[in-house]
């Protein structure tokens, strides 16, 4: 059967074009990759190659023709043994009807307006019991943290660690330290100053079947890495139609530390958290530092996991189990309270527990809720606490233009919205590059004064 | 076996269409009928699924971006057929004769790009990223030079799991201006993880000539030197001459002498993309390759003049390869497109 040659589209967004020139005629064979046409479109003249073999039996649109639409047959080829005779070109006069792929889309049922994400996930199961008589030992967060990774170390040959200075040096901060000692250097890697390369190297190992934890000296030098943890790590998975999981942790100090300066202060949290296909975790106490990490490790999904330098010396009670796992997903109150719910996560909750204790000697009962995971967010909690105490104060270091404060008040103005009682009030760091002078560094970061006062004006008592 | 030493001190090679680009053999070994006719047979259904892909491109039944491999076929299926068994696979978004030549199916990797659910990604990845954990290929990657530190990171893993397996990472020579491949090259060398990165150059990225790109563009082979990682040039238009090479790089990453970079000499005859009109370079340039340095009329010739083929039984195996796209190209265009539901799945791993 002679075979039609279509106008092609040559161009994603390509409707129509002009068939400019023929370099074949009627009668000339042609193969597979010769050039027999050439088309203008709006942006260029483009050359139409054969696909297949055979003889120019008609050419149905002449050279010169304008707004020819794409897929409308041009030509008309002939295969071995067939003759002009056997084209039927009034079959041929109307466009091919447009391939399946362009027939509208069946209906599909709009997502409710209000929830523009996904099905609703499921609960996330609570803290593990923590068995009578269990020994809580005052534990720093830094020392939290290398426990977390050591259990799971050994728990797995499968998990290493590597990043700058995390073996010999014992790490930049001493979060790896004992490491080396114990897991060697096959699996306690020191790798060169390279964050981008080594981030990379750390999708593809983690593609190639490991489990990599891989440590940024700062959060601030993962902004040369962000195109392997955004493109590489978290849209894998999606893109490879659920084949490429890439169970990876991204870890180390995020935000302001003291007196570092605007490119060393950098907080990420909500920038991770805009994310699909990444999870992110900001522990506050070293019991939900270890906990945290270890189900981080575990997860086969990439997670985030940002740690706040002034906290690595923090002590905190941690449980001496044989396996102390906290859900990511899943927030925590900190402080129950009656009167205004106060949301934070990571070195937040040091500003938003100091007010939480003055606003009480003010006769204010703040409920605190420590996030733990922005991503997923445990949205079900804030709520909850709204409900209960109808007013709203979000705490962060970071920028609150797009930020995570931003994105709670939008959730709990669409979903709470009749319980609020007052305007939810933001308060995190000021809209500036971090400075250096320790005055005005003092008051770029948010405080607990600004907290009591952020409270006390959606209690309507400022 | 060349040493780096050996390699490094190689007179620059030009990269004109016109000279044979230098490589380590002056003559590649021969191959045996059954070489031949393996080669023959996967450079052409490449080929032939190109030349389709960009049909339905020019139909509308594939959209977006669609980056063709005609006139590279030698470079992959030479690599391919001197690897083994879990040996892994990675490049960047001109990915279609990779999966081809990984033996993934061609009716998956045709609806992909027709974007249904029969395809490798479900539809969901398109031309650019597509996998197949199966076949041991690892996309697919649509960021330029991206997949060098993950396809160093696969042999990370070959590396701390003690295997002997080896990572090829391909890329072209518009990806070694990223400095990515160098803090690759640089972690490879350092800790000997078995790599071969197949260096793909075709000679324009995108638009720009490497000439016009690339410092010291005659010789990218030598990109690797100062890390201490031997590279060679390949005439990768002879597929003798790219299997004699992968066997050695190969065999280098095997006995743990660490990464190799392979310089394929190659050519691509379409445009960057399907929207790009190619007029940076002459058409007399294209000829001249496609008349003289064709990958598979080079083989065709052979296997006539050797008298292990006549033209018919030739003509039989391309009626067979024809139908085999053909197929795959009925397959994506009836395939329906994904369920909606699918819109929400994939994004995380339920743990």
């Amino acid at each position: 059967m002679p075979i039609q040659i279509l106008m092609p589209a040559l161009s994603p967004t390509m409707e129509e074009g002009k068939l400019a020139k023929w370099l074949v005629k009627e009668g000339d064979d042609v193969t597979s990759g010769d050039v027999i046409a050439e088309i203008e479109t709006d942006k260029a003249t483009m050359e139409v190659e054969a696909v297949d073999e055979g003889k120019i039996g008609k050419i149905l649109i002449e050279e010169g023709a304008e707004n020819v639409k794409v897929n409308v047959p041009i030509a008309v080829l002939l295969e071995d043994g067939e003759d002009a005779s056997s084209i039927d070109v009034s079959a041929m006069a109307a466009p091919t009807p447009p391939a399946s792929a362009d027939a509208a889309p069946p209906p599909v049922e709009a997502p409710s307006v209000s929830t523009p994400a996904a099905p609703e996930p499921e609960t996330a199961p609570s803290d593990p019991e923590i068995p009578e008589g269990t020994e809580l030992v005052a534990t720093t967060v830094r020392d939290a943290l290398r426990d977390a990774m050591a259990e799971e170390m050994r728990r797995d040959d499968t998990v290493f660690v590597m990043g700058e200075e995390v073996a010999e040096y014992q790490g930049a901060y001493k979060v790896t330290q004992g490491l080396l000692d114990e897991f060697g250097g096959k699996r306690v890697i020191d790798t060169p100053i390279t964050e981008h390369g080594f981030a990379g190297v750390g999708v593809g190992a983690a593609f190639g079947g490991l489990r990599p934890i891989v440590e940024f000296m700062t959060f601030n030098f993962a902004m040369q890495a962000m195109d392997h943890i955004i493109n590489s790590a978290a849209k894998t998975l999606y893109m490879s139609g659920g084949q490429m999981g890439c169970p990876i942790v991204f870890r180390g100090p995020n935000g302001a530390a003291s007196r570092v300066g605007a490119q060393h202060s950098q907080d990420y949290s909500s920038w991770f958290s805009h994310v699909p296909g990444l999870k992110v975790i900001a522990p506050y106490t070293a019991a939900d530092a270890k906990g945290l990490l270890k189900s981080a490790i575990r997860d086969p999904n990439p997670v985030i996991c940002l740690e706040n330098e002034i906290l690595y010396g923090k002590s905190f009670d941690v449980p001496q189990m044989d396996d102390w796992l906290v859900p990511l997903g899943k927030a925590k109150i900190l402080r129950e309270g009656s009167d205004v719910t106060v949301v934070s996560f990571s070195h937040g909750l040091t500003y938003a527990l100091a007010a939480a204790e003055e606003l009480a000697g003010q006769g204010i009962s703040a409920e605190v809720i420590d996030l733990r995971s922005l991503r997923p967010m445990d949205t079900a909690t804030i709520i909850a606490s709204v409900k209960k105490t109808n007013r709203l104060v979000t705490v962060e270091e970071g920028w609150a233009v797009c930020g995570v404060g931003a994105e709670i008040s939008a959730v709990v103005m669409s979903e709470a919205f009749d319980h609020l009682d007052a305007p939810v009030q933001r308060v995190s760091g000021k809209d500036v590059p971090m400075p250096y002078a320790a005055n005005l560094e003092k008051l770029a970061l948010p405080s607990a004064q600004d907290v009591v006062d952020a409270a006390k004006r959606v209690c309507y008592r400022d | 076996m060349v040493s780096s030493k050996t390699a490094a001190n190689k007179k620059p090679a030009k990269p004109a269409a016109a000279k044979k680009p230098k490589r380590a053999l002056d003559q590649p070994p021969e191959f045996s009928p059954e070489q031949e006719m393996h080669a023959y047979r996967q450079m052409l259904l490449i080929r032939r699924f190109e030349e389709k892909a960009g049909q339905l491109y020019g139909m509308g039944v594939i959209g977006g971006f669609c980056h063709l491999y005609i006139g590279q076929e030698a470079v992959v299926v030479g690599m391919q057929m001197a690897i083994g068994e879990g040996d892994q696979i990675i490049t960047s978004y001109r990915d279609h004769g990779h999966m081809l030549a990984c033996e993934m199916d061609p009716k998956g990797v045709m609806a992909e790009l027709t974007g249904r659910r029969g395809g490798y990604s479900k539809g969901k990845g398109g031309s650019m990223h597509m996998f197949s954990r199966e076949k041991n290929f690892y996309g697919g990657h649509g960021i330029v030079a991206a997949q060098v530190p993950i396809g160093t990171g696969l042999a990370f893993s070959n590396y701390l799991k003690g295997t002997d397996r080896v990572s090829l990472t391909y890329f072209g020579e518009g990806a070694t201006n990223q400095g990515q491949v160098y803090e690759s090259f640089n972690m490879a060398s350092l800790w000997s993880l078995p790599v071969v990165y197949v260096l793909e150059n075709n000679r324009y990225a995108m638009g720009t000539s490497v000439t016009r790109a690339a410092a010291k563009s005659e010789e990218l082979f030598n990109r690797g030197s100062v890390y201490g990682i031997p590279g060679e040039q390949v005439d990768g238009m002879d597929v003798r001459a790219v299997k004699e090479a992968a066997d050695r790089a190969v065999a280098h990453c095997r006995a743990g002498k660490g990464p190799m970079i392979l310089e394929m000499m190659t050519y691509r005859y379409r445009g960057h993309s399907m929207s790009d009109p190619a007029k940076y370079r002459s058409k007399e340039e294209v000829q001249k390759m496609r008349q003289e340095h064709d990958p598979i009329e080079q083989v065709r010739q052979r296997l006539i003049k050797s008298g292990a083929m006549t033209e018919d039984s030739l003509k039989s195996i391309d009626k067979e390869v024809r139908a085999i796209v053909a197929e795959a190209a009925e397959f994506a265009q009836v395939d329906p497109e994904p369920d909606p539901a699918e819109l929400w799945t994939d994004i995380l791993v339920e743990a």
